[in-house]
């Protein structure tokens, strides 16, 4: 059996027992290899419950600093015996089982081509530790440490992020050091060496390792976001309490300590998309998070907002679907319900950042774009951005930037006799000047309401009036297209008849495929959308490519749709490249599909294939 | 909901209040409900109390939700800013308002369909938030917009026009304020305007989370023997425990009731509301004592109007989140963006 071998290059999961305290170990293990200045990308794959069930903690270790999921696990930290049978399946032939070998389990229960380290982690705790909490959580410090060992990882890189958490509380510092050593010293006396090494490097640079919700929480307070109103769903709640946890420090004001903030946790989606609405009427920025079910629930009060023309941010961190489908795992599975949400002829402002960074990014710009077009925004991540960690570039933040507050009419203009009609068109592009309550004692007022009126906010009922109305939305959305953040162009080093288009937290594992496409001869223009509507270069994109392959993680194309719907483009280019078993996409899956497709074609040029349904990578 | 400009002609002899405005400065347009609606009734009651109070009409948001009743808005205060959103979630809408700018008066109309059905949720969450607001319920007991079905607010065995008997259990919104920690709970009765605009103004003038169920008779659909929202039916059955009095700030407190009778209850904005006492005995600051009296008299098939709760300590939604003063849709940036240097240094802390 020839064993893996691999500086720097490798991935390793952790199968564990929800609610084991083993989230905290897992993590210290990853970052511990970034600080060492290897690129790092961990994933937490967990059940939707409290405790007792399975959770996976899987860690891809990139020199080559691929931030994707590459399919495959080298070393594979069993901890779980429920999973056992499908976790050791899940290794790389030639890879590594560890294990805690306290209770010896029967030789069928190990596979031949893999290299099992034992160490009796139950033992080694019941032998040191009285309390049986302590017994369990210190079990996960003892495994970090033995593999900190073989893997070669600096424990004085350890030590100073224990000494992070536990600053101001030595005896957790003092008890949590004492077991890391000790699990060094047991991996340096009884286990053999592994073929897995971690060497210090530099490739970490400049970056910032944070979690998209974190990271979009902070961009609705660098946006100026004032009003936040929400209701608890997975993966967004994160960022809710994110919000809450930067405005208590960033946002109170030095002499009174009163808050410049309100977040009120709503009764449900409903009361908190209609709190957005009204603050968003009343002028503050407002916005709020949720996953798809949220979505559904709110998509009355999404409509009423587009069709009175208030400004809205949402928020949605997707998750499988429908209804509540896979809600831990993730998905790109409400591009349409978000695009057309409500009924009626609507379409909305959708943003898709591809990483913490573009969450804060687009998180502020979604903010500014609300206010600007006076509609609802929908920022797009999904659970893989929103609750892993991910080493991306530092935030950014420009001084001399100001809000766009948009067409919003002051006293002063109103007073200077200027003509005020709502829902005029002035400027030609479809955006109408507003007031708000309270500006002028006898100028400017309005009723808000989601029948049809005339361009002076009359309540109208006549079809001219409703077409004017309806017809200026699109102009509206035709304005966007212009506003919004462009796609990303990456064009093939040399010629190619293929294109590929992608989004969001697909990004990672789509740069690492485009590599491995090209290093096998298959060339790809790439094309990362970063919003809806399509910027007038998307299809421009297709039409100049033979095929297109659209990369997304969902069953039904939902992108795919959407291209096909709103452009004038010919679906038969549009090869659809779809996963969507609840984890994030990998390189190898991405690769293999187009590398498949490409054969095919070759083989059989007139016959079109379509990979409408794949079984998931592994 | 089509509407009816009014002239703008004021008569040159029309009385101004203390901000310069006359009464016709506090009307919308002209009402396109049924002639002898209830509703209209407590339209003229808000642009009284407004009026009398002397507040800015355009310093009021007037909000709604969708029904006979949250058309009214229209129909008062032409120089506020109004919105008539979705059935039954304006209090949300309003809690949104609110929390955007804490300098304005806010009013939500809703009616028995809007808040006792649909909206029943939003009702309680708002009222149990403490939204600094006036919620009216304009209460008929019947769905008119759609021709007469039965609301929450029916009474078990009232008589639809149609003849039909409600089987279900009324939903009873003043019992549900009061238990669910609203500061200011009254009912009144929209053909009783002497005993209505006081309970507006105090309404107004309360801090805190205000709620008046008023007994707004339908009279297309609900106006008939066998009702228990009629006008015959609430007039026989009209049962106050008070006569409320609202004393500005600006006026000085004289007694014109005997005394023995009167409580006085001072307010937050230094406003008074005066009682004078028709129940033996009834204790307005007694949240527990009003919602035993309530029910007893529900009971008993009375409606028991006045002011049958106030809390005049209470706080409101901002003091429980220790908002700042100032607008929050009036801060900028410099208020609201940490800057590039505190970025800087949370970048720091993510490495």
């Amino acid at each position: 059996m020839k064993r893996i071998e691999s500086v720097n290059d490798f991935v390793v999961k952790f199968a564990n027992v929800n609610g084991s305290g083993s989230a905290s170990a897992n993590e210290l293990f990853a970052k511990a290899i970034l600080r060492m200045g290897v690129p790092v990308s961990p994933r937490n794959i967990f059940p939707s419950n409290i405790q007792g069930l399975p959770t996976w903690y899987e860690v891809r270790v990139s020199e080559e600093g691929h931030l994707g999921r590459r399919g495959g696990v080298d070393l594979m930290v069993a901890m779980n015996p429920q999973t056992w049978d499908a976790d050791v399946a899940e290794v790389e032939p030639g890879g590594y089982l560890f294990y805690d070998s306290t209770r010896p389990l029967p030789p069928e229960k190990f596979r031949d081509d893999l290299t099992v380290i034992g160490m009796p982690l139950t033992a080694i705790c019941n032998a040191t530790y009285e309390d049986a909490r302590q017994r369990q959580l210190f079990k996960n410090i003892l495994y970090v440490g033995a593999l900190s060992m073989l893997l070669g990882i600096d424990p004085q890189v350890i030590e100073a992020l224990f000494s992070e958490q536990y600053r101001g509380k030595e005896r957790l510092l003092e008890s949590n050091v004492r077991a890391l050593n000790a699990g060094r010293e047991f991996a340096r006396d009884h286990l053999d060496p592994v073929g897995l090494q971690v060497r210090r490097s530099d490739r970490v640079g400049n970056r910032i390792f944070v979690d998209g919700n974190s990271a979009a929480a902070l961009g609705c307070v660098y946006g100026g976001a004032t009003v936040a109103a929400w209701y608890p769903i997975t993966p967004s709640s994160s960022l809710a309490e994110a919000f809450q946890k930067y405005c208590g420090k960033l946002r109170v004001e030095p002499d009174t300590g009163m808050h410049r903030f309100a977040i009120v946790q709503a009764e449900d989606e409903i009361a908190a998309i209609g709190m957005v609405v009204g603050a968003g009427w009343n002028g503050a920025r407002a916005f709020t998070a949720t996953s798809g079910p949220g979505v559904s629930l709110m998509t009355e009060f999404i409509g009423l907002a587009y069709f009175a023309e208030i400004p809205v941010t949402i928020i949605d961190v997707q998750r499988g679907g429908p209804s509540t489908g896979m809600p831990t795992r993730t998905q790109q599975a409400d591009l349409l319900c978000c695009a057309y949400a409500s009924h009626g002829d609507t379409k909305h402002v959708l943003l898709f950042p591809e990483d913490p960074h573009e969450c804060f990014e687009h998180a502020a710009a979604a903010l500014d774009l609300a206010d600007r077009l006076q509609t609802p925004v929908f920022l797009m991540t999904d659970l893989d951005i929103g609750m892993n960690q991910r080493l991306c570039q530092p935030f950014a933040w420009d001084d001399a930037r100001d809000y766009d507050r948009g067409k919003v009419m002051s006293a002063e203009q109103l007073e200077a006799g200027r003509d005020f009609g709502r829902y005029k068109d002035v400027d030609g592009d479809g955006i109408p000047w507003r007031t708000l309550p309270g500006t002028h004692p006898t100028r400017g007022s309005f009723f808000t309401r989601g029948t049809t009126r005339d361009p002076y906010a009359r309540y109208s009922e006549r079809g001219a009036d409703y077409v004017y109305n309806v017809q200026r939305l699109l102009r509206k959305f035709e304005t966007a297209a212009a506003l919004v953040p462009q796609p990303v162009l990456r064009p093939s080093a040399r010629g190619t008849r293929l294109g590929v288009i992608y989004f969001g937290s697909t990004a990672p594992a789509m740069d690492e495929a485009l590599a491995a496409l090209a290093q096998a001869g298959i060339h790809l223009d790439a094309m990362r959308l970063r919003a809806f509507p399509f910027a007038g270069g998307v299809a421009e994109f297709i039409a100049a490519h033979e095929v297109v392959f659209v990369v997304e993680q969902n069953r039904d194309a939902q992108m795919r749709t959407l291209l096909v719907n709103e452009l004038d483009v010919s679906p038969a280019q549009l090869e659809p490249v779809l996963h969507y078993d609840g984890t994030p996409i990998t390189a190898r899956f991405i690769t293999q599909a187009i590398t498949e497709h490409v054969h095919a074609e070759a083989s059989a040029p007139r016959r079109r294939t379509r990979q409408m349904a794949r079984e998931p990578s592994a | 909901m089509t509407y009816l400009a009014k002239p703008r002609l004021h008569h040159p002899s029309l009385a101004t209040n203390q901000v310069g405005y006359t009464r016709r400065d506090y009307e919308g347009k002209i009402s396109t409900l049924c002639a002898g609606c209830g509703h209209d009734s407590i339209s003229a009651a808000i642009v009284q109390a407004c009026w009398e109070l002397d507040i800015e009409p355009h310093r009021v948001a007037k909000l709604s939700g969708i029904g006979c009743s949250s058309k009214t808005p229209d129909y008062f205060l032409g120089a506020s800013h109004g919105f008539n959103s979705v059935h039954g979630r304006m209090p949300s809408v309003l809690t949104g308002a609110n929390l955007a700018n804490r300098g304005l008066l806010y009013l939500g109309v809703s009616g028995d369909g809007d808040s006792a059905s649909i909206g029943l949720g939003q009702f309680a969450h708002a009222l149990r938030r403490g939204v600094n607001m006036v919620y009216i319920v304009e209460n008929n007991g019947v769905y008119g917009l759609t021709k007469g079905q039965f609301s929450a607010t029916a009474d078990r065995g009232s008589k639809s026009k149609k003849g039909a008997i409600n089987r279900d259990a009324p939903v009873d919104l003043v019992g549900l304020a009061l238990q669910l920690g609203a500061s200011y709970v009254a009912r009144s009765f929209s053909g009783d305007k002497a005993q209505l605009v006081p309970l507006i103004k105090g309404a107004i003038g309360h801090a805190g989370a205000a709620f008046l169920d008023v007994i707004s008779p339908c009279v297309t659909f609900n106006n008939h023997a066998g009702s228990t929202k009629s006008y015959d039916y609430v007039r026989e059955h009209n049962d106050a425990v008070s006569r409320i009095d609202f004393i500005s700030q600006k006026r000085e407190i004289t007694t014109d009731y005997a005394p023995g009778e009167v409580v006085d209850v001072a307010q937050h904005d230094g406003t008074v509301l005066r009682l004078r006492k028709l129940h033996e005995g009834y204790d307005p600051t007694d949240r527990a004592a009003a919602m035993n009296h309530v029910h007893l008299h529900q009971a008993r098939g009375e409606v028991l109007t006045g002011l049958l709760y106030v809390d005049a300590e209470t706080g409101d939604l901002h003091e429980a989140l220790n908002t700042t003063a100032t607008p929050l849709n009036a801060l900028g940036r410099a208020e609201l963006c940490p800057g590039a240097a505190e970025l800087a240094r949370l970048n720091d802390a993510l490495r």
